[in-house]
């Protein structure tokens, strides 16, 4: 059975590559070049399996399809939106650190299913960054996919020995008075960061600091916008 | 000695690639079907990591994350009896005819 998968109509779009690392040890991209246009063997092996599973009745036709919508509606917005809410409603934030789960039911979001948030808070004193050294947990349900960096090999080996070589790559840099704090996580528990708010946002709405918050803020790698400043 | 994926404190200095590419169609179909897999209680998320950290080193190093994924979840399949390797050989190839 064909799960409806065939070679796409528009293959050459140079934004467009396989995440495929065949000849790049150190998983690098080389994004539009001719080798990223080919199936590679585990993703031939990949669309095999779906297709069988379904013949066999062990998923169903459409499960698939309807788990990608799922994701494709997840981003780092879920995220900003319950920091927003925990800069706005000092009780809320407290809730937030100490029981996330429940926190976030509070303010409609789904379980996050399976395994255990944390939600570390960064101040003027410490500073969090958030790795899986050992994979790639991150907490996707609140967040949507992790980044390609978080992925990588580099990021993975360095954040835990040299988390200021790796902000600093960032663009984020700190003096030695805050102490910085690597969480490495784990599959049964991953890390959200709850950035520290930026000064002169005093007054803001909640939908206006929402906007402020950067995924890179909730890995630690970055810190939220700086509002505009009112001329 | 510590296996493959256990890279917290490799030596390494490599810069960060900060550059993220969207992800590919069947990319996305394999994060579905894991999750899909996973809903029905066919895998879990020990399994496909245990799948991961089985991979030869330096398989693991080439191969793309997702492809990380497709290997395990094939180690995992087989391993239940839900499908075998001649029947995704077989198909991975008519998958392979359609795409050519």
């Amino acid at each position: 059975m064909n799960i409806g998968w065939n070679r796409p109509a528009i293959r050459r779009d140079p934004g467009l590559t396989m995440g495929s690392d065949h000849d790049h040890p150190g998983d690098h991209h080389h994004p539009g070049t001719e080798e990223d246009i080919t199936l590679s063997q585990p993703a031939r092996r990949l669309l095999a399996m779906e297709e069988l599973l379904v013949e066999k009745g062990v998923i169903g036709a459409d499960d698939v399809r309807r788990v990608m919508d799922v994701i494709a509606a997840r981003s780092p917005v879920d995220g900003a939106r319950v920091v927003a809410r925990a800069w706005m409603d000092p009780a809320f934030k407290l809730r937030l650190l100490e029981d996330p789960r429940a926190a976030l039911a509070e303010v409609g979001y789904p379980p996050v299913s399976g395994s255990k948030l944390a939600v570390v808070e960064n101040t003027e004193r410490v500073h969090h960054l958030v790795v899986c050294s050992l994979c790639s947990c991150y907490p996707t349900s609140l967040l949507g996919p992790p980044p390609d960096w978080y992925k990588s090999f580099a990021y993975r080996s360095r954040a835990v020995v040299d988390p200021r070589g790796v902000m600093r790559e960032f663009g984020l840099e700190f003096g030695e008075g805050v102490e910085v704090r690597v969480v490495d996580s784990a599959a049964d528990l991953r890390y959200m960061v709850l950035p520290l708010r930026p000064e002169g946002t005093e007054g803001m709405a909640e939908e206006e600091l929402v906007a402020l918050v950067t995924r890179d803020s909730l890995v630690g790698v970055g810190v939220p916008n700086q509002p505009a400043v009112n001329p | 000695m510590n296996a493959v994926h256990d890279m917290g404190g490799l030596p390494s200095e490599q810069p960060i690639d900060r550059s993220e590419h969207h992800l590919m169609e069947w990319e996305r179909r394999t994060g579905a079907l894991v999750d899909v897999l996973r809903e029905k209680r066919v895998i879990n998320t020990d399994e496909l990591r245990r799948g991961i950290e089985a991979i030869p080193p330096d398989e693991y190093r080439r191969l793309g994350y997702y492809e990380r994924w497709s290997t395990s979840l094939e180690i995992l399949l087989v391993e239940k009896g839900l499908l075998t390797k001649q029947e995704i050989d077989g198909r991975a190839a008519t998958v392979g005819a359609r795409w050519a």
